[in-house]
């Protein structure tokens, strides 16, 4: 059968899996709708946590980003695993044993004022559509290359899929989808890994791979930084970025991380505060299985790029050269008209002329190991299952942010439960029409919004959410000061380097060398200082208040 | 537990605070260890060394998939620590 054939037949396969899924799991009560009801066992649940935060960015572009990268493509190791502790330590326990159903719920409780509610309000859909767009975009993207369907069709497949399961099902359904989400997606990930390992260092772990030797013996991370010095590329396992940065943008990612509102609800899911705990360390087992192939992919798709086509004749290349030309993805230039293909660093004197996409590593990476076309259909449908999964986490905060926050919460308190799941179902849908239509006219800087998004939760939310929980003192004028300061910091500083002056955003331009991608821990930093400094000339938060921080930190008694 | 006078509660309460801290405490010193210690500023300098039994140079090994395994480690010893911490104040949730 052909790569198209398998592919329409995986990808079938897999949204009927989600949509029977979705159908055996509805919601009946607005409980349901928002935290699944409040029973997910927590291994099920780390499950789940890990296909939500699992983008079609991790899926596809993560391996290919570290391999153009090397070393300082550790930063999204790093960063996107390192907040699962914070957020195992600092915030999924309490936060749990608040024991309500959104984060601008804790905000707007713990600092008593609705102004901070709607702070966090328009943080969290803020933050949510940035992502969300960029997962519409995904579908789209691997549905009409793989389907050859254009891009505003796939779109709206994803659409319908996405708006049948969260809408009816809300996060009850997607809980269990995104259990079935996680199955496809691993295993589309891991299989042309093992056969990568097994035919790269002739081991069938590919996490083990990174560190074995290649048949002549030499190893594979030495054998790359020869490759690389050749070619005048920076060494693979050195980075080229300032320690500085790396230190900033890791800590910002794992802020960021411990920050976003659709993470941090999976944990009111589960049943108690210590099944919060242990939900967090399997969630992370999850994410880590495939965290920690990427970089082994990684390794050997850039040496197999490099031996495969540096030097060679054009003419030569293998059939998925040519195909993956016609995609825009590779792109090959003779400037000097010898026929070669020269494929050169920075450090070298002969001119470069290959371009290699970031996406290509995973996308290509079946078909330049030469595996059967099953396998290659394979990574379509994990793909999707990856940028689903996320989708569907992303529009359930939106919707619950619109129906429960600002409906029930803000303006209309007393709302019958009925009319509230009505509103949630309603606003899910809009937010899954936007989030359409925002994946089929993308606003061009996605990549740039999604720093922002980390810099947001880093700087806003994170430090917000830490201060309720470990300072009993901590008021809502502080509260509300540490978010203004952090907040129009970081977006200042985003804004400016990325959309008023970008020409500007140069190492010798940053402050302290930092880059736009890592400024959100310095916000994080101030929003601290000021909330720490500004919280004194108000009087402490009521008594109530406080024994409610109290009881949030001990499991075992009573929350009202 | 409902039999003792507050002032008891409120000092066993904070005496099981102070000792979750101290706990979070180290586990967040470990943490930033692997990751921005091993992995990132000393990460020139462990890469003279490999890995006992691979060919990982040390630093970039923990700067890719080292400090990973050992945030994992971390989170379960954590849960672990704490039920445990749980049980010995009598804070179990029912």
């Amino acid at each position: 059968m052909s790569v198209q054939g398998w592919s329409i037949l995986l990808i079938a396969l897999s949204f009927a899996l989600y949509i029977g899924v979705a159908i055996a799991s509805r919601a009946g009560s607005t409980k349901e709708f928002y935290i699944a009801g409040g029973g997910v066992h927590p291994v099920v649940n780390g499950m789940a946590t890990a296909a939500d935060w699992m983008s079609a960015a991790s899926f596809i572009s993560m391996a290919g980003v570290i391999s153009i990268q090397g070393y300082d493509g550790s930063v999204y190791l790093m960063g996107w695993t390192g907040g699962y502790v914070l957020l195992a330590l600092l915030l999924a326990p309490y936060l749990r044993k608040f024991g309500k159903f959104t984060i601008p719920d804790f905000v707007g409780d713990r600092y008593e004022s609705s102004t901070a509610r709607i702070v966090a309000i328009v943080c969290a859909i803020f933050v949510s559509f940035t992502y969300v767009s960029g997962q519409m975009q995904g579908v789209g993207i691997v549905l009409s290359r793989f389907l050859e369907v254009d891009t505003t069709t796939g779109v709206v497949i994803g659409m319908v899929i996405v708006f049948f399961y969260a809408v009816l099902g809300g996060m009850k359904g997607i809980t269990y989808t995104q259990v079935a989400q996680y199955c496809v997606l691993i295993f589309a990930y891991m299989v042309p890994a093992i056969f990568l390992a097994l035919h790269m260092v002739d081991t069938p772990i590919p996490q083990l791979g990174l560190g074995g030797t290649l048949e002549d013996g030499t190893p594979l991370l030495a054998n790359l930084n020869n490759l690389h010095q050749d070619l005048g590329f920076g060494s693979y396992t050195s980075g080229s970025r300032a320690t500085i940065d790396v230190f900033f943008i890791t800590a910002a990612l794992m802020a960021g991380t411990a920050g976003l509102p659709h993470v941090i609800v999976r944990f009111y899911t589960v049943p108690k505060v210590k099944d919060a705990r242990r939900s967090v360390g399997w969630a992370l087992v999850f994410i880590a299985i495939l965290y920690t192939t990427a970089p082994a992919i990684a390794a050997f798709a850039r040496t197999n790029l490099l031996q495969t086509v540096s030097g060679q004749a054009y003419d030569d290349m293998p059939e998925w050269f040519n195909k993956w030309e016609t995609t825009g993805l590779l792109a090959h230039n003779d400037l000097n008209g010898d026929g070669l293909i020269q494929y050169t660093g920075p450090n070298s004197d002969v001119p470069n002329e290959l371009t290699v996409h970031k996406d290509i590593m995973v996308l290509a990476n079946p078909e330049i190991a030469g595996l059967p076309n099953w396998v290659i259909a394979l990574v379509a449908a994990g793909g999707l299952a990856a940028a689903l999964s996320t989708a569907a986490g992303l529009l359930l905060v939106v919707s619950s942010a619109v129906s429960h926050d600002l409906l029930k919460r803000c303006l209309k308190p007393d709302i019958s439960e009925r009319d509230e799941l009505r509103a949630a179902r309603i606003s899910a849908g809009f937010a899954v029409c936007l989030a359409g239509w925002f994946g089929v006219h993308p606003p061009g800087f996605v990549a740039e919004v999604v720093a922002f998004a980390f810099g947001l939760a880093a700087s806003s939310f994170f430090p917000v959410l830490v201060m309720g929980i470990f300072s009993k003192r901590m008021n809502r004028l502080g509260a509300i000061s540490g978010m203004i300061a952090g907040i129009s910091f970081t977006a200042g500083y985003i804004l400016w380097f990325k959309f008023i002056s970008p020409e500007s955003s140069k190492a010798e331009n940053w402050w302290f060398g930092i880059s736009p991608e890592g400024i959100g821990t310095l916000g994080m930093l101030l929003n601290f200082l000021v909330a720490g400094a500004i919280h004194r000339f108000a009087p402490p938060p009521s008594n109530e208040t406080q024994r409610m921080v109290e009881a949030i930190r001990t499991p075992g008694s009573a929350t009202e | 537990m409902t039999s003792s006078p507050p002032s008891e509660l409120q000092d066993r309460g904070s005496q099981y605070w102070r000792r979750n801290i101290r706990l979070l405490l180290g586990l967040l010193a470990v943490w930033a260890t692997v990751s921005f210690g091993c992995g990132i500023l000393l990460h020139h300098f462990l890469d003279n060394y490999t890995l006992p039994g691979s060919e990982y140079p040390l630093g970039f090994w923990f700067a890719q998939q080292g400090s990973i395994l050992v945030f994992i480690a971390i989170v379960f010893y954590y849960a672990h620590a704490m039920s445990k911490l749980d049980r010995e104040f009598d804070l179990e949730e029912k």
